[in-house]
Order: structure tokens, then C-alpha cells, then sequence
């Protein structure tokens, strides 16, 4: 589903943040990637989403080529792909709803159907009785909650975390990890980048370690 | 060609065009979503929206109300009795029957209002009654005066000059006159004014470009986090730039019909002195204001200045917004 084939990513004014990154991630995988701080997990993570390009090698996402994915393809290629930030990144001046409802009013569904998905997602995620809450009103889990919402209503195929559990307690982000699971379960390729190697390594699954942008170990 | 393999195309064919209604619906609706909201929001700040309505008011009344005065300044100047008179001197060796064929011929045409036949003898008493050189001309034994016809063109037609040049091929007339010195002067003046009304109204243009761009990009600057968020969840640069170019609209269109309450509030204020002063002059002349549809023009063209000066901020300014 997700191909790096000797991916190298120099930041201009840098050194080099990935260096010859070869990794292929099935379909039906929910693969971890950790390494220290400033290892290149996010970096990683952008280049699937386009919003960096590599400086060498290729991505392939879903079998389609990235370096072949114009300017204009990049808005569709996005809503393939599902994100949940750090921080959320939800609109403070809007509601859940609409906070969730974004990815589908993008796309250009119809009212109704908006209704139905947002509804449909927000009950996976345990909120659906917040829908009108406006986001500064809820606590840090559900934010996050929010964001994984938004993330998955519209169906994509691939769902990118960076570091998702980063400012939840344990109890919280072994529930978040949860809902990743279940999503991966229904067959979305989910890839999470997180630090917090004591919460992942209770999961059984495959953990890609980046050290100084480059994979060490038996995941690759 | 089997059925079996005819049927699932024609399904394809038919969920392809659901799925465009449905795309062509989420498109409209995000139109109507993008107008309401960007509305809402220029209203949600009545203050300084009022202001940049007042400004674009202001900057496309001026052009708008100059254009005002010069349509009725040419209103009133085609009023004018004989914008230009010609003067027919005919050649002596025309009788006064032919003067007076010619002058019926004459006040046939469609381009000639009134032709007047002033006979030599006439002239010469008009003349010597008027001038107090009686017993000079008495002493005379020729009357050195021609005949005349006094031609006046149609008001407003431009074809004066035309006139002036086949008349005076005519052999019976030996000379034409013309006084047009002031008539073109004043043509002269109008055509300067309106150059100068197009120079001042490209600038006030120019300037409300400018105004609605830096208005829409303090708007892109302050909702800057919503548009990376949108990005990145996959929208389109259009989808992006259409609440700002519906934000320029409403600015823009608001300042039109601002424009236009302006224009004909001062129309309002000097109407009744203009016509009080016509009414000295024994003339029935009102001042002609922009009317219904100078006014909807005016609040169009305001739109479209909207759009335009949106358009160029955020041509600028969303490609700076990371992500691309
Ligand atoms: N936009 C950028 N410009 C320049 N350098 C960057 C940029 N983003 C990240 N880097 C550098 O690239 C390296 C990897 O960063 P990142 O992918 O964010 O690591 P991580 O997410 O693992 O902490 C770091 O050295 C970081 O300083
Ligand atoms: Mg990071």
C-alpha cells in the first residue's frame, strides 16, 4: 500500500533528515514508526502526504507513483489519506461537527449524506452526543478524538498519525490506540509515528525505528 | 459484444453520472455555503465593514458622480438654441424664386430643423435701419447685399461639418459661414473632461483593487491555521480561494451600492437649486441623475472590482501558506 524505495529527503537549509529509506507497508498492516526526536518520523509522514517532496528515491502510495502526482493532484491524492496531528489541528471557531464535517464538504458530498457520515464517525469515536460542542469545550482525549473523526469519515484508505498520543495521559492513549486498531481492522492501512515506545511495544505490531533518518533494526 | 459484458458498463455509465450529479450538488452547495458564510462574517464586524464600504463608496462615487455632471452638462448644451448656425450667402445671379425653391429643398432634409430665407432686400433695410448709415445707403445705386438663408442643423447632430462641406459645392451658393469656433470649444472641453473623469476613475479603480486586496488578505492572514487545515485534508486551492473571492464580492458590492446612495444624495442636494436657477434662465432643464440601471451598473461594477482585487490577494498571498 505504502512503498519507500531508497528515499532520501534533504531539507534545504539542512543536512539530510531521511537518508535511503526502503520499507514497503501492506494494505491490511498497522505498522508503528518511533526513533528519537528528530528522527525523521514526521518528515516521513509528509512525504506520503505531499507535503514534502523527497530529494532522491520514490513513493508509491495505493500504486500510484508520487513523483507523478502534479500541483493538481495533490488536493485528490490527500483525500485518499486520512491525519491526525499532535495537536489536533481542529477549527476552535467551529463546531465537531463541522470540524469533522470538512473532509466531506471538501469532496463535495451532499448534505445528508455529510449528516449521516459525521454521525457514523462520531459514534465510532464515542462522541456523538458532542456534535453542537464547540472544541475548546472538550478535554484533551476527546480533541484528539475529534481529529481522529475527521480523520476517518471520509473512508480513506490510509490513515497517518504523528504522534497522536502526545499530550494524553496512558490511560487515554492506550484508548486512542484502540480506535487505531479497530480502524486497521477493517482493512485501512494505518501508519502511526509516536516516542512513546513503552505504549507501543505492548501492541503486537510492526515497529519501524528511525535513527538520524535512516531505519535501523528487523522492521525494514 | 455479449450482455453479460454490455450490463455492467451500462451501470458504470449511470453511477458515474449519479456521482457527477452529487459532485455537481456538493459544488453548489459549497458555493452557497462559501457566499453565506463569507457574508456573515463581513456583517459580524459592522464597523470596519462599514468603512471599507464608506472607502469603495467614496472612491467609485467620485467617477460615477463626474460622469453625471458631464452627461448633463452635454444635456444641457445640446438644449442650446442653434448649436451652430450656417449662413447661406447665395450668388447674385440667383432669382428670389430660386432662393425660395432652395429653401424649401432645404427644410426637407432630416439633418436641418429650420431654414430662413432673408431676402437682400430685407437685409438691406434690417441693415440700414440698424446701423444708422440710412442716408449713406440710400445713396446707392445697388443693393450690395446677397440673399441668405439661415440654416439651422437638427441639435446634437454631428454631421454639422458634413453639411457645411456639400452646401458649399452647391454653385448656387457662393459662400457659406459657419460659426462653430465656440461649438467646438466646447466639444473640445467635454472630450478633455471625460479624459480627465477616465484618468481619475482608472486611479480611484486602481485604488479600490488595492483597498479590497489588502481587506481580503488581513481576512486570508486571520483564518490562516483553517486554511493549512483545509489543505492538508485535501482541498483544492479553488476550494480554498472561494470564501475570499465571495468576501471581495460582498466588499465590493456593497461598495457599489454605497456609491450609488452617494451620487444620488448629492444629486438630491443640488437638484433644486439647478432648478431653480433654470427656471431664471426660462428653462425647463432638471439634472438627469444615474437612474435604475446606472445604479445597478454601478453596484455591479463594484462587484466585479470586489472579485477582481480578491483575486489578486489571494493569488498572492495562499500560495505562501504552507502546505501547498
Ligand atoms: N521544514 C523543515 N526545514 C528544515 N529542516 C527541517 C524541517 N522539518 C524538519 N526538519 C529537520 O529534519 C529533521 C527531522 O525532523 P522531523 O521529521 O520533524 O523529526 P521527528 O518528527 O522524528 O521529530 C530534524 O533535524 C529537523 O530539524
Ligand atoms: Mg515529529
Amino acid at each position: 500500500m505504502i512503498t519507500f524505495d531508497r528515499v532520501s529527503k534533504r531539507y534545504a537549509e539542512g543536512h539530510e533528515a531521511l537518508s535511503e529509506i526502503s520499507v514497503d507497508i501492506r494494505q491490511d498492516e498497522m505498522v508503528f514508526l518511533t526513533g528519537h526526536s528528530g528522527a525523521g518520523k514526521s518528515t516521513l509522514l509528509r512525504l506520503i502526504m505531499l507535503i514534502e517532496r523527497p530529494t532522491r528515491g520514490q513513493v508509491i502510495v495505493d500504486g500510484v507513483n508520487l513523483a507523478k502526482v502534479g500541483e493538481r493532484g495533490i488536493p485528490r491524492h490527500r483525500r485518499n489519506i486520512g491525519v491526525v496531528f499532535q495537536n489536533h489541528q481542529l477549527l476552535f471557531d467551529r463546531n465537531v461537527f463541522d470540524n469533522v464535517a470538512l473532509p466531506l464538504v471538501i469532496a463535495g458530498y451532499e448534505h445528508r449524506e455529510i449528516g449521516r457520515r459525521v454521525r457514523a464517525a462520531l459514534d465510532k469515536v464515542g462522541l456523538l452526543s458532542k456534535e453542537r460542542a464547540l472544541p475548546v469545550t472538550l478535554s484533551g482525549g476527546e480533541q484528539q478524538r475529534v481529529g481522529i473523526a475527521r480523520a476517518v469519515v471520509a473512508r480513506p484508505r490510509i490513515l497517518l498519525a504523528d504522534e497522536p498520543t502526545g499530550n494524553l495521559d496512558p490511560l487515554l492513549s492506550a484508548e486512542i490506540m484502540q480506535l487505531f486498531e479497530a480502524f486497521s481492522q477493517v482493512g485501512v492501512t494505518v501508519l502511526i509515528a509516536s516516542h512513546d515506545l513503552a505504549l507501543i511495544s505492548r501492541l503486537r505490531h510492526r515497529i519501524l525505528t528511525l535513527r538520524n533518518g535512516r531505519l535501523v533494526g528487523a522492521g525494514s | 459484444m455479449s450482455a453479460a459484458e454490455n450490463k455492467p458498463r451500462r451501470d458504470g455509465a449511470s453511477a458515474r453520472r449519479t456521482r457527477l450529479r452529487h459532485l455537481l450538488q456538493g459544488w453548489l452547495a459549497h458555493h452557497r455555503l462559501s457566499a453565506a458564510d463569507s457574508l456573515a462574517r463581513v456583517l459580524d464586524h459592522p464597523f470596519s465593514s462599514a468603512l471599507t464600504w464608506l472607502v469603495l463608496g467614496i472612491a467609485l462615487a467620485l467617477p460615477a458622480a463626474l460622469t453625471v455632471a458631464l452627461d448633463n452638462a452635454r444635456a444641457l448644451s445640446d438644449r442650446w438654441d442653434s448649436p451652430a448656425q450656417l449662413s447661406l450667402f447665395l450668388s447674385g445671379s440667383v432669382s428670389a424664386d430660386e432662393a425660395q425653391a432652395l429653401q424649401a429643398a432645404l427644410q426637407q432634409r432630416e439633418d436641418i430643423e429650420q431654414v430662413v430665407f432673408v431676402s437682400r432686400d430685407a437685409a438691406l433695410a434690417e441693415f440700414s435701419a440698424l446701423s444708422g448709415f440710412a442716408d449713406v445707403l440710400d445713396t446707392l445705386e445697388r443693393n450690395p447685399l446677397p440673399d441668405v438663408l439661415l440654416v439651422t442643423p437638427l441639435p446634437g447632430s454631428d454631421a454639422v461639418t458634413a453639411l457645411y462641406a456639400e452646401l458649399k459645392g452647391d454653385p448656387r451658393i457662393a459662400e457659406v459661414v459657419l460659426d462653430m469656433a465656440w461649438l467646438e470649444r466646447l466639444n473640445t472641453l467635454m472630450q478633455l473632461s471625460r479624459r480627465v473623469v477616465l484618468a481619475l476613475g482608472s486611479v480611484l479603480v486602481a485604488g479600490v483593487v488595492l483597498i479590497l486586496g489588502n481587506t481580503i488578505r488581513l481576512a486570508i492572514e486571520s483564518r490562516r491555521e483553517e486554511i493549512v487545515v483545509i489543505k492538508l485534508v485535501g482541498g483544492s486551492n479553488a476550494f480554498v480561494r472561494r470564501p475570499f473571492l465571495y468576501t471581495g464580492l460582498w466588499y465590493g458590492v456593497g461598495g457599489g451600492a454605497f456609491a450609488a446612495l452617494l451620487v444620488a444624495a448629492a444629486l438630491w442636494f443640488l437638484g433644486g437649486p439647478v432648478t431653480r436657477l433654470a427656471e431664471l434662465y426660462q428653462s425647463n432643464f432638471r439634472l438627469g441623475g444615474l437612474g435604475i440601471m446606472g445604479s445597478l451598473n454601478l453596484v455591479l461594477i463594484g462587484g466585479l472590482l470586489g472579485l477582481a482585487g480578491a483575486w489578486l490577494a489571494v493569488a498572492r498571498h495562499l500560495r505562501l501558506i504552507a502546505p501547498r
